[in-house]
């Protein structure tokens, strides 16, 4: 089946003519009338406009123009990056029946590159949480075992690309929003270097560490993708601005005196022995073929989940505070004046962990209380950044697990956040230390479940994380499996 | 008995700069427009919209600071203010907390016709984001939002509690705007709000050295609000020490229709406003050079040129002041006499009839044909008394309005002074027959009676004979 197959090679068949992009477009929206229910990946599904953009694509084709790669290529959007007149929901209540007015920098993007946009995908509401179990409207369930969850925050994400549902999908990354569901779904994510790709339209959870990036089930098409949305964009004053290779040409280099570096404090922190030794085992077959690893130590490690949720709680706080009743989204009904209006839309719109995460920011920002958190949370962010600065003097990428174990079943975690926070404790040093890291799979546990193996490299160095990548992947003989649903 | 109080008044001035595009978008920078027309994303605080730094905002902030001889810091941030308000759509504000732009200046202002003066500490200057307004309709209940004014880009300009009546500070707040001109970075139209301020009063009895409870006035919109806000304020802190009680810090309203403020909000309910770092903004770093640069643009600032006009061109208090107050005007000053022209008589020029015609016609001086060499042109034909001083405001509207040259004016218009004692005889000797009575009364000792002679005779010339010639023949015809 068509949805079956990588974007790369999607790609070369309509460029031969072998196939439509309405074809290819139709399967995905069967694939999802197929398995959706099950899996609950989508909010929103856009087949009408969906369908009218790859017939535009075809036309365009036809007539003899020169398309891009991405041309005609479904790629499904997380729910928090805004799509002009298309319900952009962040899953949460407080903006169940919001549309932007505007689309997001990375949707004009890939609208420019005639990709397709099958639908809107669930997330943990605001993106914040490791289940997808925050969103106000559904769960969504691990396509490799539906009792469980697909990871968080992009989960939509991760369990559409995993099931077939879409072929490429763009999530977002605070803290391992994309890594860890991706790893928890056996499929491709990477956290693209802070600044690489522009923020402009992407609801913010915690600026300074938030970053769009691809998901899809194959190195190279995470490349394609990346390739597409990656850029300078003058909307947005943390963008850097820098010229990109055409990284679907940086793979197949081989990985011949490539310094890997792993870092001791990543294999405690609660990393079930599978995740371990299945993340060590890819590191030997990369040694096998002329890497060279290293122990190396990332002594704030620890520190590091109390660096994030301080400085993304202290961020969320202010970011979120847009949402009052006001002006758009939700507002609770007969309120009594402006304060009464304020309190009980925002109790009534934002869920418990949401307002878990702004309660706790706000605490930290008020006065008295700036310098004992905020302020040390910014010196363990810099703290964290040299020693990753010094560890890559030494090394040249860092291989670590994602996520500390396999996907966990559906409720196990609810209720206790402490546990469930732990679930990025592998991921957040990346975001804190603005750097660009890549998840892929690499085994499965004794549950079936996929793994993930993390490489994080030094700033703007997603040609490499690509490279190593994508020679793994070839080791194992290639990642794109579509797990049977139900 | 009543003891003598001392008021100490701090001022904090928000004025809208007149870059072209907003602060933080693209959006014009413009004031009025229809409802919610004037923005974007941005400046209405959509999910996900980011704000981009205008660099001519720091550029202006950086030059009301050079001329308040503030530090610059030239690398510095902005920062969140968080509170919830319907006309703040992000909820909060993009403003300067610990590191404002430039800080620790100062100001002089000139206090009376003497020319005294004070120094007035300026603690700093910051850029930060306008609101939106909240407007209200007949009909319709509630509060409405206009963001138009989102994104508009302030400075606050801060003093130091140094004025100590509302006097000092109405020349504070006037050596403020004028400064704001002469760097043409803000529009300074009070009527739009462009120049708005929050007042701080406090009072202590003479000979105190601490401060009183200070109380922070919001709503003052002029600066003859500014003066009766503060006057209420010290009487009504004054009265409450009198009466045995005691100022609570607190900020009040002031309400300038009927005169009065009231409580807005106590110390207790103050505001936490959890600033920290903007995430979405990068460190502002300006080149020394750049701040060089700024600084060679910086004109001769008003509190200069007044002294100048005073000291140098001796104009009274009253021409200086009319000189400065408009930069255009003072400019123009300052090129016709340098080409020669004596000052007292340009200055009159400009104040009297140049400016009684602008306004006539509702147009600035920039929008009038005239020009140094011209003014300097009629000003020394008065002199050489070619054409009298009547004559000359015939020519001030021609050359301020069409093409003409003064040359061609007093060709055109005839308006050459008669400067010829032959010809005006007949004038003189007509005129004397004809007021027989003045006559008699000057023969009978009434010798003021020569100036309506004189008036008589150059109304016979149409205002073209030479008066000094023609008093001159009149004392030798009636000797």
């Amino acid at each position: 089946m068509l949805y079956q197959k990588s974007a790369t090679e999607l790609s070369a068949m309509m460029a031969k003519g072998e196939i439509s992009a309405v074809e290819l477009t139709q399967s995905v929206l069967d694939r999802i009338g197929e398995t959706d229910d099950k899996v609950g990946a989508y909010l929103t599904v856009c087949s009408e406009s969906a369908l009218a953009q790859a017939a535009d694509i075809d036309a365009r084709r036809a007539k003899g123009e020169t398309l891009s790669p991405m041309a005609g290529i479904p790629v499904s959007i997380k729910d928090n990056i805004c799509t002009k007149g298309v319900l952009t929901t962040c899953a949460s209540k407080m903006l169940y029946n919001f549309k932007p007015p505007y689309s997001a920098t990375v949707i004009e993007r890939l609208e420019a590159a005639g990709a397709v946009m099958p639908g809107k995908l669930n997330l943990d509401e605001f993106a914040m949480g490791s289940s997808c179990e925050n969103s106000a409207f559904r769960i969504t369930h691990n396509p490799h075992d539906l009792t469980r969850v697909p990871g968080g925050s992009s989960g939509g994400s991760a369990a559409a690309v995993a099931s077939g549902e879409a072929v490429m999908a763009l999530g977002s990354d605070t803290g391992g929003s994309i890594r860890q569901p991706a790893s928890c779904c056996g499929i491709v994510g990477l956290k693209p270097t802070y600044g690489s790709v522009s923020r402009y339209g992407l609801v913010a959870f915690a600026s300074s560490l938030d970053q769009i990036g691809p998901m899809t089930r194959t190195v190279a098409d995470c490349a394609l993708l990346y390739n597409t949305i990656c850029g300078h964009d003058p909307r947005d004053a943390t963008s850097a601005y820098r010229e990109y290779p055409d990284f679907t040409r940086c793979m197949g280099k081989g990985v011949k005196g490539l310094r890997i570096g792993v870092p001791k404090e990543y294999f405690g922190l609660g990393v079930t022995e599978e995740v371990q030794k299945a993340v060590l085992d890819a590191v030997d077959a990369l040694v096998r073929e002329g890497a060279t690893v290293k122990e190396i130590s990332l002594p704030s490690t620890d520190t590091a989940l109390a660096a994030y949720y301080i400085i993304s709680s202290a961020e969320a706080s202010s970011n979120l505070a847009r949402f009052d009743g006001v002006k758009y989204g939700y507002r609770a009904k007969e309120t009594d004046g402006l304060i009464d209006l304020y309190e009980r839309s925002r109790s009534e719109g934002f869920g418990d962990e949401v307002k878990r995460r702004i309660m706790l920011g706000t605490f930290m920002l008020s006065s008295g209380f700036f310098d004992a958190y905020y302020k040390r949370g910014k010196l363990l962010q810099q703290r964290i950044g040299a020693e990753f600065a010094e560890a890559f003097e030494g090394c040249d990428l860092i291989a670590t697990p994602t996520s500390p174990c396999t996907a966990f079943k559906i409720g196990e975690n609810v209720g206790d956040p402490l546990k469930m926070y732990a679930a990025d404790i592998c991921t957040v040093t990346v975001n804190i230390a603005s750097l660009p890291a890549i998840s892929i799979p690499c085994g499965t546990g004794a549950d079936g479940m996929p793994i993930g193996l993390q490489l994080i490299g030094p700033r703007f160095s997603e040609a490499s994380l690509f490279n190593a990548a994508a020679h793994y992947e070839s080791l194992v003989g290639g990642f794109n499996k579509i797990p049977a649903i139900g | 008995m009543k003891k003598d109080y001392e008021v100490i008044i701090g001022l904090e001035v928000h004025a809208e700069l007149n870059t072209k595009s907003k602060i933080f978008c693209t959006c014009k920078n413009a004031f009025g427009g229809e409802v919610n027309a004037n923005c974007c994303p941005v400046c209405t605080g959509m999910p996900g919209s980011l704000p981009v730094l205008n660099e001519q905002v720091v550029y202006s902030c950086i030059r009301m600071g050079q001329a308040l001889g503030c530090t610059i810091h030239n690398v510095c941030k902005q920062d969140r203010k968080n509170y919830f308000y319907p006309d703040l759509p992000k909820a909060y504000q993009i403003s300067q907390f610990d590191v404002p732009l430039c800080e620790n200046g100062s100001l002089e202002v000139i206090l009376d016709d003497e020319g005294h003066t004070k120094r007035i500490g300026v603690t700093r200057i910051h850029i930060e984001e306008d609101a939106g307004k909240l407007i209200h309709d007949d009909n319709f209940s509630g509060s409405l939002v206009d963001f138009n004014r989102c994104g508009v880009p302030l400075i606050e300009i801060v003093s130091e509690p140094d004025m100590r009546s509302s006097a000092e500070a109405k020349a504070y707040l006037e050596t403020i705007k004028s400064i704001l001109q002469y760097l043409d970075i803000s529009d300074c139209k009070m009527q739009e709000g462009s120049i708005r301020c929050d007042v701080n009063v406090s009072v202590r009895p003479a000979g105190q050295k601490e401060f009183g409870t200070r109380v922070e006035m919001k709503n003052v919109n002029s600066f003859s609000a500014a003066v009766r806000a503060i006057d209420y304020e010290a009487a009504r802190q004054i009265e409450l020490l009198e009466d045995g009680g005691h100022v609570v810090q607190e900020t009040r309203k002031w309400n300038d229709a009927i005169g009065e403020n009231m409580v807005l909000r106590s110390k207790e309910d103050a505001q936490d406003y959890r600033y920290f770092p903007e995430p979405d903004l990068l460190t502002i770093v300006v080149p020394q050079e750049k701040v060089d640069e700024l600084r060679a643009m910086q004109p001769e600032l008003p509190n200069e040129r007044c002294k100048r006009y005073l000291f140098e061109n001796k104009l009274p208090r009253f021409d200086a002041n009319l000189l400065v107050e408009n930069r255009d005007r003072g400019d123009l000053f300052d090129a016709t006499v340098a080409l020669g022209a004596p000052s007292k008589a340009a200055a009159n020029w400009l104040n009297g009839d140049v400016a009684r015609l602008l306004a006539e016609r509702g147009v600035t001086l920039a929008e009038t044909r005239l020009t140094a060499a011209g003014l300097a042109e009629m000003i020394a034909a008065i002199e050489k008394k070619t054409i009298s001083n009547t004559a000359g405001k015939t020519v001030i509207e021609e050359i301020m309005f069409t093409d003409r040259t003064v040359e061609q004016v007093i060709a055109e218009k005839g308006l050459a002074q008669v400067s010829d004692a032959g010809a005006l005889r007949g004038v003189v000797e007509e005129v004397l027959a004809n007021n027989e009575k003045a006559v008699g009364e000057y023969k009978a000792g009434k010798t003021n009676v020569l100036g309506f002679l004189v008036g008589q005779c150059m109304r016979a010339t149409k205002g073209k004979g030479n008066p000094e010639l023609l008093r001159g023949l009149l004392e030798e015809l009636l000797g």
